[in-house]
């Protein structure tokens, strides 16, 4: 055989080579034919379950292509009668189990069910639900599942799992009664999940999707009593055109602009003014953090929800380590409430303020409570980019042909640093523009950010710094960046500074952008923001004289008590599952029981809270205490760093043991 | 006694070494002892095994001999398997349901003393129609004989106070 039929198998007849493509499915596309697919996704496991890639192999029969390995000579028909008629049966399944509802799903036009009938041809589905339908779940201001619209292809499911480490949702039930859900059938909003949206980015059909904010957008903006003004996000710019025919990466800033303009926005600012103040705070925390010995390095940095959100959760014994700045949404809402009523001759109360972001967890940051003054949030809505793109649809703007407009001052100038915030890398960078010529006097060279050898996900580059050399890491998914709290914990991380996104790519992939999976996509668009960055005049955040000015004006000193107060954060420990507790009671609770309630969230377990509880329990029983102490195991006081938490009454312990809590019992006991 | 409990399903953790892989004989287990698998219990049972909640209730919910609701104090299998359903199953089942004034979505009355459900086959087919309460075991079965044991019960419950 010569080389050439070694590496090569037949695709309909006609000749394909084999590279290094892991299944068959990836080599029929690359000879330009495209097999449905929903269960199959490149950066996931296989599953195989949708059988939509079915095709034949000479000598095999039907077999699901993503599942075989390419072998040379291999013949492969793609489009035979058998398997059109197959395809045809599985979508008309599907079909006969589908809500008909495609006019009003967010998912409509964009869904791959809808896409495949299409092209199938598919004309009349015999509508035959047979389950009962399944309660909507809204408990969250990020994401609307709509269990009725799944396929069960598990991509949600995967990708929470494999790409975040998450795992808040899986398959439940058996049968007919399959499902995808969240513990014990709880709302997203009562699980650990961290609203990176991701799962509705993969799924193909609107059973997750963002929780739209248009409806309320567009309210505030009919109302002529208020002041609506936008703040834009930086991977916006490089993205929201693809809805408009655009090339991915083309930055369509001004026509964004134009169109907020035209639908009714008093102001448009822009967010990379806000992640230039960020820029500044970050550095600034970052080079106290070094002076003052590096207990509290690495430093995490804080600008992706979604990752501060899984900290939360997952890590909570490193909180201490993430950086307490506002992300550049909330340092923007924070100062928009404070300066913007007087600048644009209204109250606090009336203004209204948007964010137009890439991201779905954005719609919840917004809502923590960290981020309300007077009971009120300082950002009131956010958009996704899609979203903004629905209105302008709506709103019959012609997009293409709106006259350029340019952002308001003063919180729409910005740095180069403010833009590149939007990729993976680009926060690094733009810190690294800042702190260096903080340092040193001079500014800085370039950063040159690669790949870590044998370190999938994790990238790292190394700047000195005066007599310094600062190892920073760059990480998107937050399975690469939960690798790396690991190691913080094993002691073994080697890095000072590390940037965590949650999406891939970074805010560029993120789950409120048009989706997309490709690489090459994503590329385009982080090309895109340094184009943006290289044609500003402003490179360095600490050249924006409207930084300078709000400084001055309204924030006071860098890393300063106001600045605190404005521009930092706190975070808390998060429950995996909400409120729930699980009590020992040997009786019936009377009312009249001291209450000892021991946590057990994961850092307390990890600290010994089990072995404290079991000893607990076998000193009550067998000094028969049971009548006058109700043991309760709960599963978090948020307290995690100064674990094992033991509550006895309305006292709380930490770092608690046996002896600590058996003597405060006893002492009760005596003096009643 | 609920701290027991506790300490035997720390018992079955370590035995079966916090493994992972271990998940469903541990269920198995954990089940043995309470009855039925509290939501609470599941979920300290995934942070023991360091698997998330929602992989546990997912393998919880997937076989059937799990439960994660609380039986009541009387179990009443009624056979479903052909030769039981061919003999007229379904009618002492309906006949159950009503007398205990179950709606559709329970098993379960509310005081928590009687749980209906239907199992695919006892083995006991030259029995059928075939019921078990708890242990013990009744043959050919009638909706009258069904509920007539219901009665049974009741009275017992109510002579020992
Ligand atoms: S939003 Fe993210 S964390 Fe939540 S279920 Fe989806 S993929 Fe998982
Ligand atoms: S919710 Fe969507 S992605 Fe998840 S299994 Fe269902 S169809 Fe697939
Ligand atoms: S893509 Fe191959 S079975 Fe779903």
């Amino acid at each position: 055989m010569n080389k050439e039929i070694e590496n090569t198998l037949f695709v309909n007849g006609q000749t394909v080579e084999i590279a290094d493509e892991p299944n068959l499915l990836e080599v029929i596309r690359k000879a330009n034919i495209d097999l449905p697919t929903f269960c199959y996704h490149s950066e996931l496991s296989l599953y195989g379950a949708c059988r939509l890639c079915i095709v034949e192999l000479e000598g095999k029969g039907v077999v699901a292509s993503c599942s075989v390995q390419p072998e040379p000579g291999m013949e492969v028909r793609t489009h035979t009668a058998a398997l059109r008629e197959m395809r045809r049966t599985t979508l008309e399944l599907l079909l006969a189990n589908h809500p008909q509802a495609c006019t009003t799903c967010a998912k409509n036009t964009q869904c791959k069910l809808q896409d495949l009938a299409q092209r199938f041809g598919i004309e009349d589905v015999v509508f035959n639900r047979p389950v009962k339908e399944r309660p909507i779940d809204d408990s969250n201001p990020a994401l609307v599942r709509d269990p009725n619209k799944c396929v069960l292809c598990g991509d949600c499911v995967r990708f929470c799992a494999e790409v975040q480490n998450v795992g808040a949702i899986d398959f439940a039930n058996r049968g007919a009664q399959v499902t995808v859900t969240p513990a014990y059938n709880k709302g997203l909003g009562d699980v650990a999940c961290v609203f990176c949206g991701q799962c509705a980015a993969v799924c193909p059909t609107g059973a997750i999707t963002p929780n739209s904010a248009e409806q309320d957008v567009m309210a505030a903006i009919d109302d002529p009593e208020t002041t609506v003004v936008a703040q834009l996000a930086p991977a916006l710019r490089v993205a929201l055109g693809e809805e408009f025919g655009y090339d991915p990466g083309t930055s369509v800033t001004w026509q964004m602009v134009a169109a907020l303009k035209r639908l009714g926005f008093d102001k448009v600012y822009d967010t990379s003014f806000a992640a230039d103040l960020t820029v500044i705070e970050e550095a600034g925390e970052f080079i106290e953090r070094m002076d003052e010995g590096g207990e509290r390095l690495p430093q995490f940095t804080s600008c992706c929800p979604a990752w501060i959100k899984t900290a939360e959760h997952f890590s909570p014994d490193l909180l201490p380590h993430l950086s307490s700045c506002r992300s550049p949404q909330q340092m923007f809402g924070s100062l928009a409430r404070r300066t913007l009523p007087e600048q644009l001759n209204t109250t606090p109360e009336k203004l209204v303020v948007v964010s137009i972001m890439p991201c779905t967890a954005k719609k919840y940051e917004a809502t923590r409570e960290e981020f309300h003054q007077n009971g009120k949030p300082d950002v009131d809505h956010v958009l996704t980019t899609r979203e903004l793109a629905g209105i302008i649809r709506g709103a019959g703007l012609r997009f293409q042909d709106l006259e350029p407009e340019s952002f308001d001052l003063p919180l729409g100038f910005k740095s180069g640093a403010g833009v590149i915030f939007g990729n993976s890398g680009g926060v690094s960078e733009a810190v690294v523009r800042y702190a260096h010529e903080k340092v040193t006097g001079e500014r800085s060279p370039e950063v040159d950010v690669h790949a870590v050898r044998g370190e999938e996900g994790v990238r790292e580059a190394q700047i000195s710094m005066g007599d310094r050399t600062v190892r920073m890491a760059v990480v998107h998914g937050l399975a690469n960046a939960q690798r790396l709290t690991e190691q913080v914990r094993q002691g073994t991380c080697p890095y000072d500074f590390i940037e965590v996104m949650a999406c891939p790519g970074g805010c560029i992939g993120g789950a409120g952008q048009p989706v997309s999976f490709d690489e090459n996509i994503r590329q385009k668009r982080k090309a895109g923001l340094y184009a943006v960055d290289k044609g500003l005049q402003v490179h360095h955040p600490q050249d924006n004289p409207y930084v300078a000015a709000s400084y001055r004006d309204a924030i006071g000193e860098i890393g300063g008590e106001e600045a605190h107060d404005m521009l930092h954060t706190t975070y808390k420990t998060r429950q995996r599952i909400a409120g729930q507790e699980l009590s020992l009671a040997n009786s019936e609770a009377t009312g009249q029981q001291l209450e000892v309630d021991v946590c057990l969230g994961t850092s307390c377990f990890l600290k010994g809270s089990q072995d404290l509880l079991q000893a607990l329990a076998k000193y009550i029983n067998t000094n028969e205490l049971g009548e006058h102490v109700e043991v309760k195991a709960s599963f978090c006081h948020q307290k995690c760093g100064r674990g094992p938490v033991v509550k006895i009454g309305d006292k709380t312990f930490e770092h608690a043991d046996f002896d600590t809590v058996r003597g405060t019992i006893d002492e009760v006991m005596q003096n009643s | 006694m609920a701290v027991k409990k506790f300490e035997d399903v720390c018992d079955i953790l370590d035995r079966q070494g916090r493994n992972p892989a271990r998940l469903i004989p541990v269920l198995q287990e954990v089940q043995k002892i309470y009855g039925y698998l509290p939501e609470e219990v599941l979920t300290f049972i995934a942070t023991s095994l360091d698997l998330p909640p929602a992989r546990v209730y997912g393998v919880a919910t997937f076989y059937a001999h799990f439960t994660l609701e609380p039986k009541g104090r009387y179990v009443f299998r009624l056979c479903d398997g052909t030769a039981c359903h061919v003999k007229g199953s379904s009618d002492i089942l309906n006949a159950l349901r009503d007398k205990l004034g179950l709606s559709e979505e329970q098993d379960t009355t509310s005081d928590k003393m009687f749980t209906v459900e239907t199992v695919s086959c006892l083995g006991a087919c030259g029995l059928a129609p075939v019921m078990t309460v708890n242990e013990s075991v009744y043959g050919q079965v009638t909706p009258e004989k069904a509920t007539e044991v219901i009665d049974e019960i009741v009275k017992n419950e109510e002579d020992n106070g």
